[in-house]
């Protein structure tokens, strides 16, 4: 189907009122494009991975799974913050709402630092992007995560802004919606780089 | 507080035990072969499990156009399978 008949679809289902799309069809073609350029990454991970096993392995080995553990629950907990925020905006709420995001807010910069941490311990053992393909999929990988990230929060700023405006839009209240979308994107693709790059043994 | 927040709090508790648990799993180390690549199996459903509560609870999908849920439950369920599918005939 052309990419033309489902933004119709999508629109004409739209109207009906039992039927909800969260955020504008914009974004949901962005974030089911990003999804399906992770998914090729996975893939490609995964492929590679079962070529050079043991390499991979012993590369895995000097991760810090509890940092990873950490960030995965940091994103958990920022993506119920955020849903937690538009219900409220969406109640009338505006400083509850305010409250939530900012909260999503510090769960994705204390991520950011998480990583960079990680980033220096593995720069201190000596673990660089050329020291061999498991370090390049992991730094390559995360860093496009981290923009990703780095984007989100920008969004979660704006997002926290609009929320504190007497009065909202539709135009706003959709602006809200895609940017919760995208937030969640990101705490999803987390979801799976974590368990491929920390725990697949 | 309301039905909504019940079932939120209830689906942010699966996730993070679900999170807590991959970690003791991914902390073990097993040399054995098979058990090594069951486990990965696991961690690999297990990852995407969470990828459907985080898109059917918190990005709200429940009442999505029906396009959407088949384009989001395709990745959810075809992703997944095609990384078992080529580690356990690779590995």
């Amino acid at each position: 189907m052309a990419v033309t008949d489902i933004l119709a679809r999508l629109r004409a289902a739209d109207q009906d009122p039992a039927v909800r799309l969260p955020g504008e069809v914009g974004i949901w073609i962005f974030i089911l494009g990003d999804m399906a350029v992770f998914g090729l990454f996975f893939t490609v991970f995964v492929y590679e991975r079962d070529d050079h096993p043991d390499l991979f392995e012993a590369s895995r080995d000097t991760l810090n799974i509890t940092l990873g553990t950490l960030n995965t629950l940091l994103l958990l907990t920022g993506s119920l913050f955020v849903v937690r925020g538009l219900n409220a905006v969406k109640d009338g709420r505006s400083r509850v709402a305010r409250r939530w995001l900012a909260g999503a807010i510090v769960t994705g910069l204390a991520f950011a630092v998480d990583k960079v941490v990680e980033y220096a311990d593995q720069a201190q053992a000596g673990h660089g992007i050329s020291t061999n393909h498991f370090y390049m999929y992991f730094y390559m990988y995360t860093a496009i995560h981290l923009t990703h990230l780095a984007i989100g929060v920008c969004a979660l700023i704006y997002m926290r802004g609009l929320a504190g405006r007497p009065e909202l839009t539709v135009r706003h209240v959709r602006n809200l919606e895609n940017g919760a979308s995208y937030w969640h994107m990101v705490d999803l693709l987390w979801i799976v780089l974590f368990a491929l790059l920390y725990l697949m043994g | 507080m309301s039905a909504r927040w019940d079932r939120l709090t209830a689906v942010w508790g699966t996730l993070m035990a679900a999170t807590l648990a991959s970690w003791a799993i991914g902390t073990q180390h097993g040399h054995d072969h098979d058990v090594r690549r069951l486990a990965t199996v696991g961690v690999i459903i297990v990852a995407f499990a969470k990828v459907h509560l985080v898109g059917r609870h918190f990005m709200d999908l429940r009442g999505a156009p029906v396009l959407l849920k088949i384009a989001f439950t395709g990745w959810v369920v075809g992703v997944p399978a095609t990384l078992v599918t080529i580690h356990l005939l690779r590995s």
